[in-house]
């Protein structure tokens, strides 16, 4: 099953709000769906989901088309919207029960699968609670077992991790990790370490359009002109010094004797610089590859300013 | 649609809206009928059960937009619209399971009333001198109507987020459509064409129904109504779609 998007528009009023995007998610993909807020990631979802209809374009999950075969999308398709809306009077048994028999499981295969996915969503101590007594975290996880109560081929996540503290944080990516595999999984973050630690592949948005689609190492070599390696010593060397070390392009001190060496991108400076040392007899404390951020990256990507080391 | 249905009426148990309903409208109706002199049964002395069916409309004018104005309001503000509208439902599924609990509640409430004909049948000067056809016809009116009025409410909740303005959509459109014909129908403009104004008014197919004799042109008349406002209301979903 997968999803495919071909000059997809989106006008609000006169709002251009996506600017003829196209990309594709095939089966076993987990792409991560990155953007700046309001970029245009939440609408992209609510069209797939055939909760909105697109302008102009054309949009297809699972070979179906959202115009014409929506039902059928409608049951292939696990969805998370946006602020994860809940009805809140409902006990959690319940309100998994009605979502699984939308769908059209019934009697004991229903009551077993919701208990399986209290079970995979770490609901089983709030099990018996209403939704609105549950915290943040919790409703979250409530989301992702509705999103997940019918085994559903393609899963669409807008900000799944959304308000979640660093331990769910990482309990969520884990049950993401887990349950996507064999599923074309598509979820929208600004989190770049999320990105980072779950998907493949990465489309970023900007503004209504693509502004990068590749895979997360490719994009990270990519789109920087500069490698740093950064170098500690026991006491102070003249930069001029540091200059002269093959294939440094710039060097700056960043703390006591600590300093930041540009080189260009893929070239390993770490051996010159450590025969350099061992050649002037000094006491090198420390040397390390800046990894370069996918947080810099997406700043480049989706601002004016490209940001300025 | 049946899960739709199941889970809106327990929303109304799990709520005070049910009770609170069911409650006003039999307390309301038992002090209307049997307590304040002007309108009771047993200071007027016949045997009939006109009190419930005259005034009957107008505390449902009041209670059926109360009940239905958050089936749909309340949806939009929350977002969980989202939610229902991205499951393999058909918008048909989603109004009819919202406009059924409605009306499974109404009939709820009017259901105790039948302790009312019990109790005039028993009071009779002989038991069983109460007009019974007269009764059902009058019944069979009086459910119609809620269903009406139902309908009406799930429109008007669907038109706004705001619970309150859809409660008041509701009651002035009900008032309209109830009694707002009658009146109109009495200026003095309409000539021959006063009666064919009275007729597109609810009061007049409910008094008619009132008589004992079922006459499918007023049933048709009230089906067709209850079908036009969810209609429209099927309407106002799918512009989403345009």
């Amino acid at each position: 099953m997968s999803l495919q998007i071909q000059h997809l528009s989106k006008v609000y009023g006169k709002q251009k709000a996506l600017n003829e995007i196209s990309f594709s998610v095939e089966t076993g993909e987990i792409v991560g769906f990155l953007g700046p807020n309001g970029a245009g990631k939440s609408t992209t979802m609510k069209i797939a989901t055939c909760f909105l209809p697109p302008t102009s374009g054309v949009v297809k999950v699972g070979g179906f088309d959202v115009l014409e075969h929506p039902k059928e999308i409608k049951k292939i398709t696990g969805y998370l919207p946006e602020h994860n809306p809940l009805y809140l009077d409902l006990y959690v048994h319940e309100y998994l029960s009605f979502i699984g028999k939308l769908y059209g499981l019934g009697g004991s295969a229903l009551r077993k699968r919701v208990g399986e996915m209290v079970e995979l969503c770490g609901l089983t101590r709030e099990q018996n609670k209403r939704i609105e007594a549950l915290s943040k975290g919790y409703r979250q996880r409530v989301g992702l077992a509705q999103a997940l109560i019918h085994d559903p081929q393609v899963l669409i996540l807008d900000e799944p991790t959304s308000g979640l503290d660093p331990n769910q944080l990482l309990e969520i990516r884990k049950l993401i990790r887990e349950i996507s595999r064999n599923k074309t999984v598509i979820f929208s973050t600004h989190i770049m370490q999320e990105v980072q630690a779950l998907c493949n592949r990465v489309v970023v948005i900007n503004r209504g359009n693509i502004v990068a689609d590749d895979q997360v190492d490719n994009l990270l070599k990519g789109a920087v002109d500069q490698k740093f390696v950064i170098v500690e010593f026991e006491n102070e060397v003249a930069t001029t010094l540091l200059s002269g070390i093959p294939g440094v392009v710039s060097v700056n001190e960043v703390k006591a004797f600590t300093y930041r060496l540009g080189t260009a991108p893929g070239a390993d400076i770490r051996p010159e610089v450590f025969r350099f040392a061992a050649d002037n007899n000094l006491s090198l404390v420390g040397l390390r590859q800046e990894e370069s951020k996918l947080e810099d990256i997406f700043q480049i990507l989706t601002s004016q300013n490209p940001v300025q080391h | 649609m049946i899960q739709v249905l199941s889970k809106e009426f327990n929303s109304f148990l799990n709520s005070l809206i049910a009770y609170v309903v069911i409650g006003v409208f039999l307390i309301a109706m038992g002090l209307l009928m049997w307590v304040f002199p002007e309108t009771s049964v047993l200071e007027y002395g016949y045997a009939d059960m006109e009190t419930l069916f005259r005034l009957g409309p107008y505390v449902l004018i009041f209670l059926i937009p109360a009940i239905t104005m958050r089936s749909f309001a309340e949806e939009k503000k929350a977002g969980t619209i989202e939610l229902l509208i991205t499951k393999p439902l058909s918008d048909w599924d989603i109004i009819l399971g919202k406009f059924l609990a409605c009306f499974l509640l109404v009939c709820c409430a009017l259901l105790p009333t039948i302790i009312y004909y019990v109790s005039v049948y028993k009071l009779g000067a002989s038991p069983g001198n109460i007009d019974t056809p007269g009764v059902i016809g009058s019944y069979i009116g009086l459910v119609l109507l809620g269903a009406v009025f139902c309908a009406v409410g799930i429109l008007a909740s669907s038109l706004t987020r705001n619970q309150i303005v859809a409660f008041i959509i509701a009651a002035f459109l009900c008032f309209i459509l109830f009694s707002g014909f009658e009146s109109l129908s009495a200026l003095n403009v309409w000539s021959a064409n006063a009666l064919l104004i009275k007729q597109l008014g609810l009061v007049e197919h409910y008094q008619s129904l009132g008589r004992g004799l079922i006459d499918s042109r007023d049933v048709i008349f009230f089906g067709t109504v209850i079908l036009v406002m969810l209609s429209l209301t099927k309407l106002n979903l799918s512009i989403r779609q345009w």
